[in-house]
């Protein structure tokens, strides 16, 4: 990886010229460098090459001659050559090592046995993956991890993904002995035995017994472990052996010495990554090796960077589902600093800070099971910036309305905000206060801040917010340049004030002639407050929504009939089949359980959905921000495991909010036992039957940021799942901005569920009856807007291409696509 | 396509040679924009009802070139009246055809007129 890195900084710098660098790259594997650090996703979808930092074209493009499965076996230091295990010779000018490590095995008795693993490459992981396979299959599934340290955890999560019943097995007292004190150690430990691995410490291995398959872990307290398959995770060990063999010097415990330039004692030869001891260390981590890549990079083109300290070892990881970080001096072995601790066994989070002993400084830290606060107080550790005046705000957060430590305003300009692009807060502010930049978006683009891994979006948000409200602007979520208040208020004012129509609006509580973020905004709060169809004020609903269907690539649409719960009777399929013939649609199945017809041009949708009505059917709503679908598995009627009849109790939830209009679309599920086929966890609301009654979960979403529901209320009957579920979608109507689902509405909720909860079910705002009936007057006061559509002609009147003339849209082009059509393809 | 976007090129006012009536006030819906069909070319026209205003462009969105602009919906950006694509919600400005929201072609504009409830649109072709 570190070797990778060079290469991409070395070709990425401006005044990089093929001509000019003559680049090979030994590989001792048969693959191009990939990424270790997420090694244990191998597990998940089988797939090295998504591990591949670059692809082999990627060095051919950049004039790097990549030479794979080669693996350097001497170093001629007198006259600059290397040599390969095939004999082959080539010179050199400058040598960069980046061999790397080894996993450090032990010398424990019985090691060779089948079975023992080390987890370093994808062949391990393969040799891993079908191992696991045979034991399975012979009934047998204990695994056993040695080392619980980062890379063990690692590897007791790719076991563990393997299916096998886990152990993790540590020498020292305490998981992480590296980043984490005892106390926070144990709390990682009580997290991940939740998680059902064993987490065995203080246990040295004695012998690995068996007779050709490791069956027993012996160790040297007398107690042993039922062991099938062993993975070996007790360290690294600098590979550097041939640079040894060559003469170059080594460090007391290995690795090739460096200077701060990563020079070798040979001043030709570089040492780079897990193979350098640099101040008497080598780094295990990837930060310290690209930070060593760039300053070889910065030699070759002659510039003077160097390491100025040791190499920062702060991270923050996700382990096995649970956030640690480790920053500074975390762990503070000389009892230099004064520590401050907060410990929380119920929900198993661990938070430390070390004090400076004068009580001004941050020198370090420790947080387990929540690490949000990890960036500013990383920030704040590596600017030497001042403390609150009560240090345990660091972790506690600020109390009694003081201000908010999250208050990035505190940041020396110099505090780097996005370490991928290296951008710091100085940039950052100029782009906002010097060049007028006020979103984040612009920001983005102008500074390159939030653009490698995004983590630093939150950041730029918090600074671009902190700005502009030093400039002295207002700084709210409001619509848009024509209601200066957010969604949530203009519901409320529009419904004090009795406001029926837009143009009211705008004439009494708005500016300007409005836009397409306040008119759909608007005809959204109009629809939740008085269940009018789209159909009442066209001009101001989304332009789906203005001719009740989506539009497509080439401008024609799609038709979407209701099918709720996903259940049709044959006479209905044969009616969407007819339908789609006659139009020559293109026809899919969708996510929803329903089908959708393509290519419908503007004027043949009044007559289609004629057809559809006079069959049964009703508008799907699949062009607005409103009620989808829900989705139901078959459920009890015909299912052997089935606890509900889901399809059902599917059908009555849909046929309930169908037509309920919110600030997004709204998808709900229903499934019949806890297989959970319909994927009720990832929809904004999702029941599934279980022994004893309903469990309600809300907040759920697929597309791009996939959330899974979270429970809301259990064990529910039917009907007190549905007066929930009435509270639960009128609070998000009211209360969400324009175009946020329920899960970052939940998100932003102050309280987050435990608030919900307590408005849903406890009722704790005491308006649980109010959102019931407004529910209730929106369930009754529901027509079907296609039905209202075709029954009237001025309405039908809106479906012509041309207001001068009946032809039609001459520019719509079909090719053909499999037996059906598709949209010309876009130019 | 690239000669489908060509074809569409602004008109001012004093270069008009031909007021094309393509219809009434009522047939316009208000608020919102329609498509109108002169010779080979069309053209969205709008109707601020609120301002009392009209205005004319070329219907091909020079985005992903479709003829979809006369379905977008229409209001202003600091005043200046703008259409918001219905494909991708590019808004163009309806006073010079100017993108207002990426760096697209502008789009042609054409002047309107009312005479006696007539909707007249200027061509010089």
């Amino acid at each position: 990886m570190v070797g990778y890195k060079f290469c991409e900084k070395l070709v990425s710098k401006t005044t990089y010229k093929k001509e000019n660098f003559e680049v090979t790259v030994f590989g001792e594997e048969m693959r191009p460098a990939y990424d270790r650090v997420h090694l244990s996703e191998y597990f998940l979808n089988n797939d090295a090459r998504s591990l591949e930092l670059a692809n082999q074209d990627w060095y051919a493009e950049n004039g790097i001659d990549l030479k794979l499965g080669e693996l350097i076996k001497k170093i001629d230091i007198q006259n600059k050559t290397v040599e390969s295990h095939k004999s082959e010779i080539y010179d050199f000018d400058k040598l960069i090592i980046a061999t790397g490590s080894y996993p450090f095995v032990p010398t424990i008795e019985g090691v060779d046995k089948n079975g023992i693993f080390v987890y370093r490459t994808i062949e391990d992981l393969d040799q891993m993956i079908r191992f696991s396979e045979k034991i399975k299959s012979k009934g047998k599934n204990k695994a056993v991890v040695i080392g619980g340290g980062l890379l063990g955890l690692e590897a007791a999560k790719a076991v563990k993904d393997l299916g096998l019943e886990t152990h993790i097995v540590e020498f020292a007292s305490v998981l992480m002995a590296r980043q984490l004190d005892a106390r926070g150690g144990d709390v990682l430990k009580s997290k991940i035995e939740e998680l059902g691995i064993t987490v065995h410490t203080s246990k040295n291995t004695k012998c690995f017994a068996g007779e050709h398959d490791v069956e027993k872990m012996h160790f040297t307290d007398g107690s042993e472990l039922d062991a099938n398959m062993v993975v070996i995770s007790a360290g690294i060990k600098a590979r550097d052996e041939v640079a040894s063999a060559a003469g170059l010097e080594l460090g007391p415990r290995g690795g090739v010495l460096v200077d701060d330039k990563m020079q070798t004692s040979h001043p030709d030869i570089y040492a780079i990554g897990e193979v350098a001891n640099f101040l008497g260390f080598t780094y295990g981590l990837v930060a310290p090796g690209y930070e060593m890549a760039e300053i070889v990079v910065s030699q070759l083109y002659g510039e003077t960077k160097s390491m100025l300290e040791s190499p920062d070892m702060s991270t923050k990881l996700k382990l096995l589902g649970v956030d640690v970080a480790s920053f500074g001096d975390a762990i503070d072995i000389h009892h230099e600093h004064t520590p401050i601790i907060f410990e929380n066994r119920h929900e198993k989070i661990y938070k430390r800070v070390n004090i400076s002993a004068d009580g001004t400084k941050l020198m370090g830290g420790i947080l387990v099971g929540d690490a949000a606060e990890y960036n500013m107080l990383l920030q704040i550790y590596k600017n030497g910036m001042s403390l609150p005046k009560n240090p345990e705000d660091l972790i506690l957060g600020s109390r009694n309305g003081a201000e908010s430590l999250n208050d990035v305003s505190a940041l020396p300009d110099a505090a780097v905000i996005c370490s991928c692009e290296n951008v710091n807060k100085g940039k950052i502010c100029c782009a906002i206060t010097d060049e007028g930049f006020d979103n984040y978006k612009a920001i983005s683009k102008q500074t390159k801040a939030g653009t490698g891994c995004g983590g630093c979006k939150p950041m730029v948000q918090n600074i671009l917010e902190s700005e502009l409200k030093k400039m002295g602007r207002v700084v709210k979520n409001t619509i848009c340049e024509h209601f200066q208040y957010t969604r949530a208020e203009l519901y409320d004012i529009v419904k004090i004030k009795g406001i029926t129509d837009y143009d009211e609006a705008l004439n009494t509580i708005g500016l300007g002639h409005g836009c397409e973020s306040c008119k759909p905004a608007l005809a959204s709060i109009f629809a939740s407050l008085f269940m009018e169809t789209a159909n009442k004020q066209p001009a101001i609903q989304d332009s789906n929504d203005r001719f009740l269907a989506n539009i497509q690539r080439n401008g024609t649409y799609s038709v979407v009939p209701r099918i709720p719960g996903g259940e049709i009777t044959p006479e209905k399929l044969i009616v969407i089949g007819e339908v789609a013939k006659e139009y020559n649609l293109y026809t899919k199945i969708t996510g929803g359980q329903r089908i959708d017809l393509f290519g419908a041009q503007l004027n043949d949708l009044p007559a289609i959905w004629e057809k559809l009505i006079i069959a049964g059917f009703e508008s799907g709503h699949a062009y607005g921000k409103a009620l989808r679908t829900v989705k139901s598995c078959v459920g009890s009627t015909w299912c052997r495991f089935g606890m509900n009849d889901s399809v059902s109790l599917a059908v009555k939830i849909e046929n309930r909010y169908k037509g309920l209009r919110a600030p997004h679309k709204l998808k709900g599920g229903v499934s019949g036992c806890i297989r959970e086929c319909a994927e009720a966890r990832g929809k904004d609301f999702g029941i599934i039957a279980v022994e004893g009654g309903l469990n309600l979960y809300v907040c759920g979403n697929g597309g791009a940021d996939p959330k899974h529901a979270i429970l809301l209320a259990t064990g529910l009957d039917e009907e007190t799942c549905i007066k929930y579920l009435d509270r639960f979608l009128m609070f998000y109507i009211q209360t969400a901005g324009p175009l946020i689902r329920t899960a970052p509405w939940l998100e932003k909720m102050e309280g987050g569920i435990e608030y919900l909860k307590s408005v849903v079910v406890d009722d704790s705002l005491g308006i649980g009856t109010e959102l019931e009936a407004q529910m209730e007057k929106l369930v009754s006061d529901y027509a079907c807007e296609w039905k209202e559509a075709i029954e009237n002609d001025a309405i039908r009147k809106r479906y012509k291409h041309f207001i001068n003339s009946e032809e039609r849209d001459e520019n719509i082009v079909f090719v053909p696509l499999r037996e059906m059509k598709m949209p010309e393809p876009w130019k | 396509m690239q000669n489908v976007l060509d074809k569409y090129e602004s008109v001012m006012e004093e270069k008009v040679t031909y007021w094309y009536p393509c219809g009434h006030v009522e047939d316009f819906p208000e608020n919102a924009g329609a498509c109108i069909k002169y010779k080979h070319a069309q053209i969205a026209v709008f109707y601020f009802a609120r301002m009392g205003k009209w205005y004319a462009c070329q219907n091909l969105c020079p985005h992903k070139v479709e003829m979809v602009l006369s379905r977008g919906m229409i209001g202003d950006a600091a005043g200046i009246a703008k259409v918001a694509c219905p494909m991708h919600k590019h808004n163009f400005s309806l006073e010079d055809g100017t993108c207002l929201t990426a760096e697209l072609p502008a789009i042609a504009t054409y002047p309107v007129k009312i005479e006696k409830d007539q909707v007249l649109v200027g061509f010089n072709f």
